[in-house]
């Protein structure tokens, strides 16, 4: 339970994840964000205004799957770091997956990781597909990687090997 | 003796954010700050914010003092800041003393004062918790995040509130493993988005456990970790040993009202504001004319809230110093709806019965 381990239960993140026709047109942001706090810079920082928390700041936001261009502005700018991209449109067989990632040193584009779920466990590998580090996103880079389309709704983050 | 219109004591977001508001509506206004930098619990701060984009939701606390000292430039020799300035005592005719440095005192007479003290970290009892290595949670984060020095190598963080788990988050940003995060409580203290991220960075966090005992002969070792039933009674037999080299508590804050209650200020104990709290009016002034409170030290909340109290303290303080802002009463509005928002959700509304029990009408 959520409350009790910090890990959300399966159908609490189905419910806030796009159909998979949209996934598979291209990025799109998932908002894992299921308590009432007060906070909304996700809804104000989306120029596409696809995030809405609305006038009361306490409540969850909700994505418009239809208005997100995926663009990943978000990721950078949610303070609980809850927001990913996955992405279908490129292989029938793999996702890739857009994460905040304020680990240093950053990983580079083509290593190979391993994938973890939710509850931090490795469930599979996956290669970086991409590092972005703008200036704007103000110290939070995205990280994007590959992994198995089966791992779709288990993958949530990457844990790099200890050297 | 040194005159100034507003005496501001602590510089903290509250304190800052007085400072801005009094400053604005007129006052000469001197800020007190014991520390060498200003900004409080925030200098620390090195992750992003919550709240609204009017408290600078999604910057990293480290970059607000800034923006706030921006604030502050224009008002020139309006304002006079005084660091490595502890205050001492505010005495019955209205004397402040403050110690500047280690050994220079000087006396302040101020037309009214903002106490923005914040608060200090509560310890915890266990066998042995005298241990080198078992700090509060709050000086490893300044150890960390403002001197640059990783406090050790494993660490086991007691208490899983927004502290413990942001502190956690940190220490591994600086290459310490975090053994895992416990709390006596039977549910997470923190937001979820916290304890979501730290848990899939490999995290164990384990309500319902506390640690009995430190482990270890001239420095910590390890520590001893039971698990608790609802009544908070330790369940005999679960005992597990984990090897860490740091414990972090961080079981909560207390507000730092020693100034207050020495002013002969009334003092309330309520429980939902963290400890014993000053009583105010809705204008933000103790039972003593003219001494006003803000942020953390008249209950614990958050820099969101605190800053946007010390706005309105600010307001308040200035005016009953003489200087009553333009466009006072669509500020003071403007302000109370931020507040009323920050507060709309299930963690304001503990804070609100808090403040129910302890503001007065009039
Ligand atoms: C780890 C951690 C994470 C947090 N995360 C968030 C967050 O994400 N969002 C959020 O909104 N809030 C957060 N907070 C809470 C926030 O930092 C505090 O609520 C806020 O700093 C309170 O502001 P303040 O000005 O009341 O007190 P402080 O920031 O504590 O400032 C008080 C100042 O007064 C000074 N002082 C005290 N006594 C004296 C004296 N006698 N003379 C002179 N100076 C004195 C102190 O040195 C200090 O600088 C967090 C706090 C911590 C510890
Ligand atoms: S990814 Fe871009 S378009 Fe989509 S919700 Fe986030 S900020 Fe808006
Ligand atoms: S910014 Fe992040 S934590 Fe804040 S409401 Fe949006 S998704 Fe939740």
């Amino acid at each position: 339970m959520l409350i009790k381990t910090g890990v959300p239960t399966e159908e609490q993140v189905k419910e806030v994840f796009p159909p998979i026709e949209r996934i598979n047109k291209g990025r799109v942001a998932v908002a894992e964000c299921f308590q009432r706090i007060p906070c909304n810079p996700c809804e104000y920082s989306c120029v596409k205004k696809a995030i809405c928390v609305g006038e009361d700041i306490n409540n969850t936001p909700n994505v418009d799957f239809e208005k997100c261009s995926g663009c990943g502005v978000c990721l950078t700018k949610c303070p609980g770091l809850a927001i990913m991209l996955v992405d279908g449109s490129k292989s029938a067989e793999s996702v890739e997956f857009s994460v905040p990632y304020e680990f240093m040193p950053l990983p580079t584009v083509g290593e190979e990781i391993s994938v973890v779920n939710r509850s931090g466990e490795v469930i599979t590998r996956g290669v970086v597909s991409e590092v972005l580090n703008a200036k704007s996103f103000d110290r939070t880079p995205i990280v994007r990687f590959v992994v198995a389309r089966e791992f779709l709704y288990a993958a949530r983050y990457l844990k790099r090997e200890v050297k | 003796m040194r005159e100034t219109e507003v005496l501001i004591i602590g510089g903290g977001p509250a304190g800052l954010c007085a400072a801005v508001s009094a400053l604005e509506s007129g006052a000469s206004v001197t800020i007190l700050e014991r520390n060498r930098r200003l900004g409080g619990q925030l200098v620390k701060q090195t992750h992003m914010f919550f709240g609204s984009k009017e408290q600078y939701a999604s910057f990293r606390g480290i970059d607000i003092p800034a923006i706030l000292l921006e604030k502050l430039e224009k008002y020139g020799d309006k304002l006079r800041v005084e660091t490595d300035c502890t205050a001492l005592g505010i005495y019955e005719d209205g004397v402040v003393t403050a110690l500047f440095g280690e050994e220079r005192y000087v006396k302040y007479l101020p037309k009214a004062i903002v106490v923005a003290t914040g608060a200090s970290e509560k310890a915890l009892a266990f066998e042995n918790n005298d241990l080198p290595g078992i700090y509060g949670a709050g000086a490893v984060q300044t150890l960390m995040n403002v001197y640059g020095v990783k406090p050790g190598n494993k660490v086991l963080m007691v208490g899983a509130g927004n502290i413990g788990l942001i502190v956690s988050y940190q220490l591994m940003q600086a290459g310490v493993e975090v053994v895992a995060v416990l709390d006596a409580a039977p549910k997470i203290g923190g937001y979820c988005v916290h304890a979501s991220k730290i848990r899939r960075a490999g995290v164990p966090i384990l309500v319902s456990h506390t640690v009995t005992r430190a482990l270890g002969d001239k420095t910590l070792e390890g520590a001893i970790v039971c698990e608790m039933d609802e009544k908070f009674n330790v369940i005999e037999g679960t005992e597990k040993r984990y090897d860490c080299d740091v414990m972090c508590i961080s079981v909560g804050l207390t507000p730092l009202t020693e100034l207050l209650g020495m002013a002969g200020c009334e003092m309330k104990y309520v429980p939902e504001l963290s400890g014993i709290v000053p009583a105010r009016n809705k204008a933000y002034m103790t039972s003593r004319d003219g001494i006003f409170v803000a942020g953390d030290v008249s209950g614990i909340e958050e820099a969101s809230a605190a800053m946007v109290e010390g706005y309105l303290a600010g307001l308040h303080c200035a005016a009953y110093a003489g200087y009553k802002s333009e466009n006072f009463a669509q500020k003071v509005e403007d302000l109370e709806g931020q507040l009323a928002k920050l507060r709309g959700g299930p963690s304001g509304a503990h804070i609100l019965r808090g403040i129910q029990k302890n503001v007065k009408e009039d």
